[in-house]
């Protein structure tokens, strides 16, 4: 019962912020407002993607900034070379994504965590420097002219209908987010996350679900590099480096791994906030390093935890902490 | 032909100095230090500040100078590795490798960010730099400041075999490594040793620093970065927390570093690297010198 209460009240917080989201613009629609809830919104479904694969799978990638650029690019060298409308390159775009997953993923999934995180770093600055280098995505100067998106002849591409489209797909974004973390393979991710070889025992094809994991998350990135390319009409290497890849992970991480809301505060948190501060930009990630240290010692659940926990049981490991934010004992399933 | 497998050397000993660091550490606590290369950086601008403290020097001292330079910041860089180990990941020792890795990213950006409060976003440019003539070598052109920088790495590199092989501190770091549990029953002081590992291995990523600060004549805050993943890619390539093994990574990174320019052009460097550490890892995970390590979870 309580378990229902919880989705509920998420639920209807889920209603609220978007409808929060959609009367922003009626509030204030200056070209800098609207560019900056863009950016926002565009990074909470950078963010509700990374949590996939951090968050529900427990796979650190420090290289998600190239699914990001993967979908820039595929569907910014369709559109202009090619005269594709853009709606068109999004099947490209999905297809070129999990294709990207399960190069990165397939040969890599099967390393320690800790390989993995430098594997996908290593990876990240592949794909940055090979756009920086070929002719075809314009070498460091990059690809401009991107067209906005149009749908059935409607135009989406002003600053308002853009920012309502980029609002309507990080809402099913979110919400697929959600029933993929709810479904069987979103318990078999927790699990994994939770203890591999426990997993493994019982019969859940590891290699198979964190996979799933991987190609879920580049495609959470490569469409929301779709919408990147339409906002801005132009990009450029220099807007998939490492330094993309690790603020994404601290919205995630800020926020809290595994929970879709949490995630969601954490990304408007780390992209506005720096709009706030904009004198204390020389301090702005010397102060998220120092806050990312803070967070893993003093608070690793994040701001917004997700609530339902599994029982966690770790008497092999003397100096564990103790499983922060325990769920009240009618959650715990029997 | 012959000047790029000396190039490649040349490369290689900075390679392997700071993936001694990064093999150290990992062979002592498993913990990937993700902050090794900007502990090098730390040791390139603590070199800086020591040369601005000496002033101008003349051309005849440049080297006994250079010396007195990288042992100074080698023990800066040193401090500063014990310290982003009590700091931020003493606390964190036993919590999921997942939250200590996310420090280690923090660690990192915060000695980034951290230095380019203190010195500003602009390359400095090292005051010091080692003039001397060059030399014809089986066909290569081969510069006495690349000569005495190669001599120092491997002196240094010489050293710390002896360290680990022959002391009571290298046996104490064998027997953690071997186990950490057991290590502690038999009543070392686990937490004293692993914060000398920090030192040392911060030292030599440290007087790295200083020789690229000294060779290339520019530094800046972020030069840490793509050094701490080459020198992670030799490590593993060489098999992961054995020292040996870390200096033939380096080596042999540098030397395919370098005839993949050769061929491919300078451009493609980074990814020729990243490349093979992928393949690598996928092929034999474990390293060239690494032998098959079962699991401990």
């Amino acid at each position: 019962m309580a378990a229902g209460l919880h989705s509920w009240a998420g639920r209807r917080l889920g209603w609220l912020a978007l409808v929060a989201a959609l009367l922003a613009p009626f509030v204030n629609a200056s070209p800098y407002t609207l560019s900056v809830l863009t950016s926002a919104a565009l990074f909470a479904m950078l963010a509700v993607g990374l949590n996939i694969v951090v968050g529900y799978c427990g796979l650190l990638d420090l290289g998600y900034a190239a699914f990001f650029a993967i979908g820039a690019y595929t569907s910014g060298v369709l559109s202009t070379r090619f005269d594709w409308p853009l709606l068109a390159t999004v099947p490209v775009v999905v297809a070129a994504s999990v294709l990207a997953g399960i190069i990165i993923g397939g040969p890599t999934l099967r390393l320690r965590s800790d390989y993995l995180a430098i594997v996908t770093l290593g990876f990240g600055e592949i794909i940055r420097i090979t756009a920086n280098n070929l002719s075809l995505t314009g070498g460091p100067s990059g690809i401009y002219g991107i067209p906005g998106p149009s749908v059935f002849g409607l135009d989406l591409g002003s600053p308002v209908a853009l920012y309502f489209t980029v609002v309507v797909v990080l809402a099913l974004a979110v919400v697929a987010a959600g029933r993929l973390g709810r479904s069987r393979i979103g318990r078999a991710w927790r699990f994994v996350r939770e203890d591999e070889d426990a997993a493994e025992a019982v019969g859940v094809h590891t290699y198979k679900v964190k996979l799933a994991a991987y190609i879920a998350g580049a495609i959470w990135g490569g469409l929301a590099g779709v919408l990147f390319g339409a906002q801005l009409s132009a990009i450029s290497p220099q807007s998939f480096t490492f330094l993309q890849s690790a603020l994404v992970l601290m919205a995630v991480v800020l926020g809290g791994m595994g929970s879709n809301p949490g995630v969601i505060v954490g990304a408007v948190v780390i992209s506005v906030l720096p709009e706030v501060l904009r004198g204390a930009a020389d301090y702005r990630f010397f102060v998220f390093g120092v806050l990312l240290i803070a967070m893993m010692i003093f608070r690793p659940q994040g701001i917004w935890p997700h609530r339902v926990r599994e029982v966690v049981d770790r008497d092999d490991e003397p100096f564990a902490v103790p499983p922060v934010d325990s769920a009240p004992a009618s959650e715990v399933p029997r | 032909m012959t000047q790029l497998i000396w190039n490649g050397i040349f490369v290689g000993a900075f390679y392997a100095l700071v993936a001694l660091g990064y093999s150290m550490v990992y062979g002592i606590i498993k913990l990937l230090n993700f902050a090794h290369g900007d502990i090098y950086m730390v040791g390139a601008f603590a070199g800086f500040a020591m040369i601005g403290l000496l002033g101008s020097v003349s051309a005849a001292a440049t080297l006994p100078v250079l010396l007195v330079v990288l042992v100074a910041a080698m023990l800066l860089s040193g401090a500063g590795g014990l310290l982003l180990e009590r700091v931020a990941y003493r606390p964190l020792r036993g919590s999921p490798r997942l939250s200590v890795l996310i420090t280690a990213v923090g660690a990192s950006f915060a000695l980034e960010y951290g230095m380019r409060l203190v010195a500003g976003p602009n390359p400095r440019v090292y005051g010091l730099r080692l003039e001397g003539s060059s030399v014809e070598l089986l066909g290569a052109r081969v510069s006495m400041q690349q000569v005495a920088l190669v001599v120092v790495a491997v002196a240094l590199m010489i050293a710390l075999q002896y360290l680990v092989m022959r002391t009571r501190t290298g046996r104490a770091m064998r027997a953690i490594a071997e186990d950490s549990t057991a290590s502690l029953l038999m009543g070392i002081n686990v937490n004293a040793v692993i914060s000398r590992t920090f030192f040392i291995g911060s030292a030599l990523a440290g007087a790295a620093g200083v020789m690229a600060g000294a060779y290339y004549g520019k530094i800046d805050f972020l030069m840490g970065f793509v050094i701490g993943l080459k020198a992670f890619t030799a490590a593993v390539i060489g098999g992961i927390g054995n020292i040996k093994g870390a200096m033939l990574g380096g080596l042999t990174l540098g030397l395919l570093e370098s005839l993949g320019t050769g061929w491919l052009g300078g451009q493609w460097r980074d990814v020729f690297a990243f490349g093979f550490l992928i393949v690598f890892l996928v092929v034999r995970p474990t390293g060239i010198l690494g032998e098959r390590v079962t699991e401990r979870v």
